[in-house]
């Protein structure tokens, strides 16, 4: 017998998954689709509908099997393709929508509930192909239900393409204008990554073999029931806390990806290390940094406590896992937390209280409600500084903001499931306007000369 | 392949009895037995051999289910792995 039985171990386990919200967050297939480029758009949507039912026919079915034996909920099952851009790039069509269609009938025709990848990379500048895709941006995700959109349109060696950021702060408001659901759908970053296994941003670099499984776990649950029998130690003892209580968490994650990777035939990519909050009471990252003695996420203290929790997850994170990627950090998305949530209903999380705090964690301004009114270009301003703060300091950034139509500050929206519902957050007043309107390219950033 | 069989339930008599019989009515072998009260609920943490177990594992694991249910029990069987991963370098 190998395995000798540790009861108070496998109590932990079960009461981790029953109570703290313990689950696997996704289970996600990147797949290639650079082969199925062809001038005729129509050929390119079959080409591409055949190959995600062909290499994703049994990724759901797989992976509800794989939870029913290990007795852990794995969240979602989802698809990442190549950005779409560059598999669309030779066709002549201007509208790429027929494209997120089909992206969309064969996510529903696979059962897996998000397909990312109806993106574009122009952090250096854009393709026709790329112009073509954002434009179609509005439309494609109004029209379909399961398609995920995102944009790079910044990066450390490039800079900050301020084109594309002008571009997307319209692009925005025009997808709220028919739907703001459409906004939750749509990220932009700054050094976005190839192999990033949550959405919206997920999409499957060219850098990547051609499929892969990655896997992305969660546990805020699990942390703060960990960091509830440290109250008033000092922060040691918390980075120890959280560093062994993320070994935990990983080493299920490798072992659902390992499996998972086995009984597909494809080979594993990587286990992002994030900790990712959902709606449910008791799950949520917010009440992780109030545990450590904050009253509120949001006040002072808060960047402090989460730049501690984003390292120790990632140092327990990575030597549980063979191979560790993606985002890799916290997350603190406002609707799909509601920790967060209850710090913006309050007063005490404010937009630049959460801008300060992207600088230390993953991913960036996430799921963030502002007024319907908000101009473009303050927008794009708020994409430009967080964009700015992923160059400089090396990291991925991100915004996912949605400008809700006929709404203001004090009114929420109610996106349901795991996105959550967010309160209407406001925004500075002065206007980016003229700044906005400069474009071009904010310069690469000096990495040498370091002190 | 080895699992581990979890029972849950307000302490009664014959709960070791009963989810035992189920086991051994399907072919499957006890390698380890434990069982503590906590309050008045009783844990029960089996870890068994599945070898000449004929059932499907996602059957099996809703037979348990069901069976339990009728005697007010939470049982549950998951593969060991899940355990040895998590508390194991």
């Amino acid at each position: 017998m190998s395995y000798l039985m540790n009861s108070s171990e496998i109590l932990q386990t079960i009461e981790m998954i029953n109570q703290q919200h313990l689950d696997v967050r996704t289970i996600t297939m990147g797949i290639n689709l650079l082969d199925c480029a062809h001038e005729d758009m129509s050929v390119c949507c079959d080409r591409i509908y055949d190959k995600i039912c062909r290499s994703a026919g049994k990724l759901v079915e797989t992976g509800c099997a794989i939870e029913q034996e290990f007795g852990i909920p794995i969240v979602n099952k989802r698809i990442s393709v190549t950005p779409i851009s560059l598999v669309a790039a030779s066709c002549r069509e201007e509208n790429y929508t027929a494209l997120a269609k089909t992206l969309d009938r064969a996510a529903a025709s696979t059962g897996v509930n998000f397909i990312g990848g109806f993106s574009a990379l122009a952090h250096k500048g854009f393709t026709e192909s790329d112009l073509r895709l954002i434009n179609s941006i509005p439309e494609a995700l109004t029209s379909t239900n399961l398609v995920c959109s995102s944009v790079n349109l910044a990066s450390t060696r490039a800079g900050i393409n301020m084109d594309a950021v002008a571009l997307m702060g319209r692009i925005i408001r025009q997808t709220a204008d028919i739907d703001p659901m459409g906004c939750a759908k749509l990220v932009v970053f700054s050094n976005a990554v190839e192999d990033n296994p949550f959405m919206a941003g997920a999409f499957h670099g060219v850098g990547e073999p051609e499929k892969v499984i990655n896997v992305g776990v969660s546990g805020p649950g699990v942390v703060a029931a960990a960091l509830k029998q440290c109250k008033g130690e000092s922060f040691d003892v918390v980075a120890e806390t959280i560093k062994k209580t993320a070994f935990k968490i990983t080493r299920m994650g490798e072992l659902v990806a390992q499996e998972a990777s086995r009984r597909l035939g494809v080979p594993f990519g990587v286990v992002d290390l994030s900790l990712a909050p959902t709606p449910a009471i008791g799950d949520s990252v917010a009440e992780i940094l109030e545990l450590m003695g904050l009253e509120r996420c949001g006040g002072h203290g808060t960047t402090a406590a989460l730049a501690l929790l984003n390292d120790a997850v990632k140092k327990g994170g990575v030597m549980a896992s063979s191979h560790v990627g993606g985002l890799s950090g916290a997350f603190i998305p406002v609707s799909e937390d509601a920790g967060m949530i209850a710090a913006v209903e309050n007063g005490a999380l404010c937009l630049d209280k959460l801008e300060a705090m992207t600088c230390v964690c993953s991913v960036g301004l996430d799921m963030i409600a502002v007024p319907g009114d908000t101009p473009a270009s303050t927008i794009s301003a708020i994409i430009a500084d967080e964009a700015a703060i992923g160059m400089v300091n090396n990291k991925t950034t991100a915004v996912r903001i949605i400008p809700v139509k006929g709404k203001g500050v004090g009114e929420g929206i109610d996106f349901g499931g795991l996105l959550g519902s967010a309160p209407i957050m406001p925004v500075h007043k002065g206007s980016a306007e003229e700044f906005i309107a400069r474009g071009g390219r904010i310069p690469a950033p000096l990495h040498s000369l370091r002190n | 392949m080895k699992a581990i069989v979890s029972v849950f339930a307000k302490d009664s008599k014959g709960i070791t009895a009963y989810v035992t019989a189920l086991l051994a009515e399907k072919e499957i072998n006890i390698l380890d037995i434990s069982q503590t009260l906590m309050q008045e609920y009783f844990a029960m943490i089996m870890l068994v051999d599945l070898s000449d177990c004929a059932m499907p594992f996602h059957e099996l694991s809703q037979y348990l289910a069901d069976k339990g249910l009728e005697r007010a029990l939470d049982v549950h069987i998951q593969r060991q792995d899940i355990f040895e991963a998590m508390h194991r370098i």
